[in-house]
């Protein structure tokens, strides 16, 4: 008799529990579902605007599916209309970005790593300050230093061009790269840079063959970290270099801003988009390393 | 001609001293431990040894040449880690050549000493993986076949079992003593573990503090410890140490400890120093595996105890009990019965034991 009573009410609490499941489960994908399209949103009309014509725009809805494959404002946006003064197109800025950014990553990425190596493997009486000193160029405003930057390219001669600004963010790129270098050495064994001083490797052996062949992880956050920072700039940008030698974000700015005429929403759309794709192909290429690289270093004993 | 001399060594790093006035001398074919607690020195001794870290006093002589300023890889030695540190980016014949590729050794040579080393060690069949697809003591194996390819004067070894797990650090332990067997190679290695330094090395070298307490071979450091330090740190449990004085009489010296009027006659002792042992307070050290719950010797100490405590831990036990509100612990093969509470037959085997004075806590 007692034996049955309790297995019925077992059997209503396992009823009760699955229901229970079954429900936080559909909010779940409920909650999940309205994050994700409110960040797919703007991407969404974003693409759509690029493909239609100005006569839709104005007649459509914002979220209005295009009417065709009209793929005319993305040629305008890349190449121009081919008309000659006032025509502002991204393809000749875009190749400055591209000139501007990848030695910039390259020396800032390559510094920070030496950097991140010295301070962890080869530790000096007040290195600790050096450090902190680097850390404190992660929390300036890029603001405050304008001006004195300013003056240092136009002393160095390198003022409006693309080798100033690859100047510009390398510098300002190197507390970021030392820091994730440094956290990321810390954890390696300063016992692996021991043996290797007993077996006879200097300074530089020890860093080229021992130690940057198992950083694979921390570059490319930091690969991901400044290309992100250094494509998407705009104050270094705008401010250091104006006409030809600007990046695709200063020219995506004067082409969307200065338009005299009436505003072409579809251009603006698909220029948005050109000036993004790089860094998405970098998070899609890299993305998953990004995680495991930033949480490496903490995990690993 | 000493294999490695060090001489008055002391090392700061900042305001702690870590090591204070060193002497120490190895001779050829010796396995030198150096073991004492965390702290106290012994691993910043031995990088010193390797060079890897500078000196502030003192000088290191190996082979009687002076050593104190040159470069790690010319000091003719090779040291083995307690996290092995072996490259991870390297496979195993890489890891173990990389030493002589960069002494510019003959491609002929490399291959030859691999040869001899690998199959010596039976790494020969792992040459090609990495690091990461070795199990802990293969990796232990590659770390000391990287250290063999180079044949040092001087094996060094920093904790090199602590990393495995108890039954494969026993292995291991064996391995590296046959090794040493056939080998025959100086070695410095450095623990904590007593048992490691009891059964590996030729000498010992227990060190506190930064300061070498005694520097011996492991039956003296274990039947004759030179001060308390010593006789505490080593045997497991430790020493027991009763507090008391020394009383001469008609040439006979007694021990009576603090708070109980039994006199224990001390016979057959070696004193360092016969004078003035009246009246002397002192510790009266007596391991608990030379307590006996029957006679053995005609001198042996008969003593009634209360046993307080049983420590069941298989093949033995260990009981406390009370002497003069003292904790005395005593070992037994775990077939003997002990009545709890109740008072206990038991001898001293005063042929075993250790007199400490207690002002300076140095044998006497």
């Amino acid at each position: 008799m007692q034996d049955s009573l309790k297995s019925t009410s077992y059997h209503r609490l396992e009823q009760k529990s699955k229901y229970t499941n079954i429900f936080l489960r559909w909010f779940l994908y409920f909650i999940l579902i309205l994050f994700a399209s409110y960040f797919i949103f703007p991407l969404y009309v974003m693409i759509v605007t690029s493909l239609k014509t100005m006569e839709e725009i104005r007649q459509g809805t914002l979220l209005s599916w295009p009417s065709g494959l009209n793929l005319e404002s993305w040629a305008v946006a890349w190449g121009g209309r081919g008309y000659g003064a006032g025509d502002t197109f991204l393809r000749p800025y875009f190749w400055n970005s591209i000139k501007m950014v990848v030695p910039a990553v390259f020396f800032s990425t390559f510094i920070g790593a030496m950097t991140g190596y010295v301070l962890t493997k080869w530790r000096f009486k007040g290195d600790q300050w050096v450090f902190l000193f680097l850390l404190f160029g992660c929390f300036i405003p890029f603001q405050a230093i304008l001006l004195p930057m300013a003056r240092t390219l136009g002393v160095l001669g390198i003022s409006n061009s693309v080798v100033g600004l690859v100047l510009v963010h390398t510098v300002y790129g190197i507390p970021f790269t030392t820091l994730f270098f440094r956290n990321y050495y810390v954890s390696v064994p300063t016992e692996l840079v021991k043996a290797a001083r007993i077996d006879g490797a200097g300074f530089f052996k020890i860093f080229f063959k021992i130690l940057l062949p198992i950083s694979a992880p921390i570059i490319v956050v930091t690969i991901i970290w400044q290309f992100t920072q250094i494509w998407n700039d705009f104050l270094f940008g705008s401010t250091f270099s104006f006409g030809e030698a600007a990046p695709i974000q200063v020219a995506l700015n004067n082409m969307v801003l200065s338009s005299t005429s009436v505003k072409e929403y579809n251009v603006d759309m698909a220029s948005a988009i050109i000036a993004g794709i790089p860094t998405l192909i970098v998070y899609v290429l890299a993305g998953k390393y990004f995680i495991r690289g930033l949480t490496s270093g903490a995990v690993k004993g | 001609m000493k294999t490695l001399k060090i001489e008055e060594l002391s090392k700061n790093f900042g305001s702690t001293e870590v090591l204070r006035k060193i002497n120490l001398e190895i001779d050829e074919g010796n396995f030198l431990v150096l073991l004492g607690p965390s702290g106290c020195g012994k691993s910043t001794l031995l990088n010193i040894i390797a060079g890897l870290e500078t000196i502030n006093e003192g000088n290191v002589f190996i082979d009687d040449y002076n050593v104190s300023k040159v470069e790690p890889k010319d000091r003719n030695i090779a040291m083995v880690f307690q996290s092995y540190a072996l490259y991870p980016s390297m496979n195993v014949r890489e890891n173990m050549i990389f030493g002589l590729k960069q002494a510019k050794t003959s491609k002929e040579k490399i291959e030859e000493q691999l040869e001899k080393v690998s199959k010596f060690l039976q790494v020969d069949q792992l040459l090609e993986r990495k690091p990461s697809q070795l199990s802990g003591g293969q990796r232990q194996r590659v770390a000391i076949g990287r250290a063999l390819v180079r044949e040092p004067r001087i094996f060094l070894f920093d904790e090199p079992l602590s990393n495995l797990d108890a039954k494969l650090r026993v292995e291991m332990r064996r391995e590296i003593k046959k090794l040493h067997q056939q080998l025959k190679t100086t070695v410095v290695y450095v623990t904590h573990d007593q048992t490691e330094a009891m059964s590996l090395g030729t000498r010992i070298a227990i060190m506190n503090h930064g300061v070498i307490q005694q520097n011996d071979t492991p039956e003296n450091i274990y039947n004759k410890p030179s001060n308390i330090f010593v006789a505490d740190f080593i045997g497991s449990p430790s020493m027991n140490l009763i507090k008391g004085t020394l009383k001469e009489s008609s040439g006979e010296i007694l021990f009576t400890a603090s708070g109980s009027n039994v006199e224990i006659p001390i016979k057959d002792y070696e004193f360092k120093d016969k004078s003035n042992l009246n009246n002397k307070e002192i510790y009266f050290g007596i391991r608990p595996e030379h307590i006996y719950f029957k006679k053995s010797n005609e001198i042996d100490f008969e003593i009634n105890l209360r046993a307080n405590l049983s420590e069941y831990i298989g093949h033995e036990q260990i009981i406390t009990f009370d002497y003069a509100n003292q904790e005395i612990l005593a070992k037994f093969p775990s077939t003997i019965k002990i009545e709890l509470a109740k008072e206990t037959k038991l001898f001293f085997d005063i042929t075993q034991i250790s007199l400490f004075d207690a002002k300076t806590d140095e044998r006497i």
